[in-house]
């Protein structure tokens, strides 16, 4: 055992690690200081600070958390509150709740319904965004639109969903998008857990719902924590509603993602962007430390 | 407590006929095994009884009530699964109360009852761990302890044993014969290991190709196998089944095989318009009935020593009879000298032999 451990000691592991290492360090941890060091200053894509950007401190921060304009459309806080409201929408209650649902629904189900089903939310998970864009606009165009024209035949109206309704718009198309995902993870988890416990369970008299509670949930916790942290993680830092929207009308579907991509990119203020960029970071930080923690919780219990 | 019947019940999954044709009762009280080799139906039938699995035809009763299409939570039964499905995430006592916990029974209700229940199993000192914490054994009671709570009319065990080692399954074995009387609850348990159906059952089942081929006693089902299957199966060593042919006369019978004749006493009473001359026929021999001998007798076959295995307070003496082999149990202190390729001869008493037909059907 001595001997053989000796081959894989830390100097040898370490040379094997060399090549991902190097790579990681290029494209991740230099990108991440150098946005860290350009937060600091008053960078610009154009001008004087193109070429001499200037230490600013903590101007930029400062800027974004001025309580004078936080809350105002199109500003910092604005947009973090569209998006608050779309993760815990498109996030939490359609992906996560809705997969569960649909696993749950199509447990020990079989014949084609649950084959269609899962199929059709396999190619709307795996179809690319552009084309899923595009598919989306002429699904919800208010004229031509194939939802609308369902809509009117049921005598409902025409609304204008882009114009009028634009972030349930962004939230039905984004949870639509990813349920898939979570529903494959539940129902592999479903098909986890040992035919006998939920015969058990069935003999000892639990009804559906008590199965569902006592049983099934705690035995797929990791599971659905797992799936909260990526669903969460995926829709905060998530740009495809920029291609349904652009961010509007007037700033109503702008998540941080398109924020920080209008500051940096469009306005070309590198500084102001970089700012946003760290404390989008910091949020996923503090979202992946309480999910690690739950987890972690759970297994000392065991 | 309540009596379970079967009335030609089948269950098929498509083509597989796992369960065909079977019907019996099982009155009240009563611990019944069902026996059998893997795939032969025992757990179809089990599941069939608890409502984990739905007859294609047929009727079945528990008690005076027809369940045939009732859910399991109706049938009022308990169960014990061969990986004891004990929750991970519950404590032990929360595993034995959960048929009360569904039932809306209070927590100090249920962790009273779960004290009880555990102190009868000789679990009550684990109540607050949980199931990866404890032992198999201790699994396989807890297993029992939730199957008992709420006191159900019948029990169902699906070879709940099979996971323990060879010691602590005659301990859990006694233990359950124990328990069984005790409540003087209906059992049926399902096994494949036919020593474990011997020391449990007040009648057996033996199943075969999902048909129940002979039910009865034990000692009725070991004394007098109903087929060559049963013959076979039963017992350890198993019977030694001979092919013979026999000679019919006016007077007399004789069984003719490899390396020895038979003359049959009282043939006509037994054999007559049942067999025919020239027959062939099978004859059957339990290891514990033959005895070894130097020299030949009439009620003797022949062979030569193949092996001796010494077992302590008997040895296995296997004899090459022809082109099979027979195999004797020869109790005693000192396991019999002999050596390999030795001629020797095996004696029985007369009334010691089963004969069956060909096809495997017992002559009486
Ligand atoms: N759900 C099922 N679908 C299809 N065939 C099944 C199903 N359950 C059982 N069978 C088949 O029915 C037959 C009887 O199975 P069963 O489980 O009752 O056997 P068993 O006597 O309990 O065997 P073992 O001792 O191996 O547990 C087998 O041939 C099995 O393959
Ligand atoms: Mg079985």
């Amino acid at each position: 055992m001595q001997q053989r451990r000796s081959l894989l000691s830390i100097p040898a592991s370490l040379l094997f690690l060399l090549p991902a290492g190097v790579f990681v360090f290029i494209f991740i941890i230099l990108p991440f200081f150098w946005i860290a060091a350009v937060s600091f200053t008053n960078r610009t894509l154009t001008g004087r600070t193109a070429v001499d950007p200037e230490y600013v401190g903590l101007a930029n921060y400062l800027r974004l958390f001025d309580p004078d304009r936080f809350l105002r459309s199109g500003e910092f806080g604005a947009s973090l509150v569209i998006t608050g409201q779309f993760v815990f929408f498109s996030a939490i209650v359609g992906q996560v709740l809705l997969g569960l649902l649909l696993a749950w629904f199509f447990f020990n189900r079989k014949g084609w319904v649950r084959e269609t089903v899962q199929t059709l939310a396999i190619l709307a998970w795996i179809m690319p965004d552009v084309v899923v864009a595009f598919a989306w606009f002429a699904f919800l165009d208010r004229d031509a639109g194939t939802l609308n024209q369902i809509l009117s035949t049921l005598g409902i109206g025409k609304p204008d969903w882009l114009i009028n309704l634009p972030l349930v718009s962004v939230i039905i198309f984004n949870t639509w998008r990813g349920t898939a995902f979570s529903m494959l993870l539940f129902t592999s988890a479903f098909g986890s857990i040992p035919p006998s416990h939920l015969e058990t369970a069935a003999v000892a008299g639990a009804n559906t719902w008590q199965r569902l509670r006592d049983i099934i949930l705690p035995l797929i916790r990791t599971h659905i924590i797992t799936d909260l942290i990526l669903i969460t993680l995926w829709t905060f830092n998530t740009f495809t509603p920029f291609l349904l929207t652009g961010g509007g009308p007037a700033f109503q579907t702008e998540l941080v993602s398109i924020f920080t991509y209008r500051t940096a990119f469009k306005f070309f203020r590198f500084g102001q962007g970089s700012a946003v960029g760290m404390i989008m970071m910091l949020i996923n930080l503090v979202f992946a430390i309480f999910y690690l923690f739950l987890l972690r919780r759970q297994q000392v219990k065991l | 407590m309540a009596s379970v019947t079967f009335e030609g019940v089948s269950k098929h999954f498509g083509s597989v006929k796992a369960v065909h044709d079977v019907s019996f009762s099982i009155s009240d009280g009563e611990f019944v095994c069902l026996l059998g080799p893997s795939g032969c139906g025992k757990t179809t039938t089990l599941r069939l009884i608890a409502g984990l699995e739905q007859a294609t035809s047929g009727r079945i009763d528990i008690g005076d009530r027809e369940v045939t299409y009732l859910n399991p939570k109706d049938r009022d039964i308990g169960m014990v699964f061969q990986d004891y499905a004990l929750y991970p995430h519950m404590t032990i006592a929360d595993n034995i109360t959960y048929p009360l916990k569904v039932r809306g029974l209070g927590a100090a209700a249920r962790r009273k009852r779960a004290e009880e229940v555990a102190t009868s199993l000789q679990i009550a000192n684990l109540l607050d761990r949980r199931p990866g914490q404890i032992s198999g054994g201790q699994q396989q009671r807890t297993s029992v302890a939730r199957a008992v709570v709420h006191k159900p009319q019948v029990f169902l065990f699906d070879e709940p044993l099979s996971n323990l080692d060879a010691k602590l399954r005659l301990e859990a074995r006694s233990f359950l014969k124990h328990l069984q009387q005790e409540l003087g609850v209906t059992a049926i348990y399902v096994t494949h290991d036919q020593a474990e159906a011997m020391a449990l059952a007040d009648r057996i089942a033996v199943m075969e190709g999902g048909r129940v081929v002979q039910m009865g006693p034990p000692l009725e089902v070991y004394r007098q196998p109903a087929t060559t299957f049963v013959a076979n199966f039963l017992g350890s060593p198993p019977m030694n089944l001979l092919r013979v042919r026999l000679e019919l006369t006016k007077q007399q019978a004789m069984l003719v095989g490899e390396t020895f004749r038979l003359q049959l006493p009282q043939i006509s009473e037994r054999l007559k318009g049942v067999v025919s001359e020239g027959e062939a026929l099978i004859a059957g021999l339990r290891p514990e009935h033959l005895h070894m001998a130097n020299d030949s007798d009439s009620w003797s076959i022949a062979g030569e020593v193949y092996a001796i295995e010494p077992l302590g307070p008997e040895a296995l003496v296997t004899l090459k009879v022809g082109d099979s082999l027979v195999t004797a149990r020869i109790f005693g202190d000192e396991p019999p000298k002999a050596n390999v390729g030795e001629k020797a001869y095996l004696l029985f008493e007369p009334e010691r032999l089963h004969l069956f037909k060909a096809s495997g059907e017992r002559i009486p």
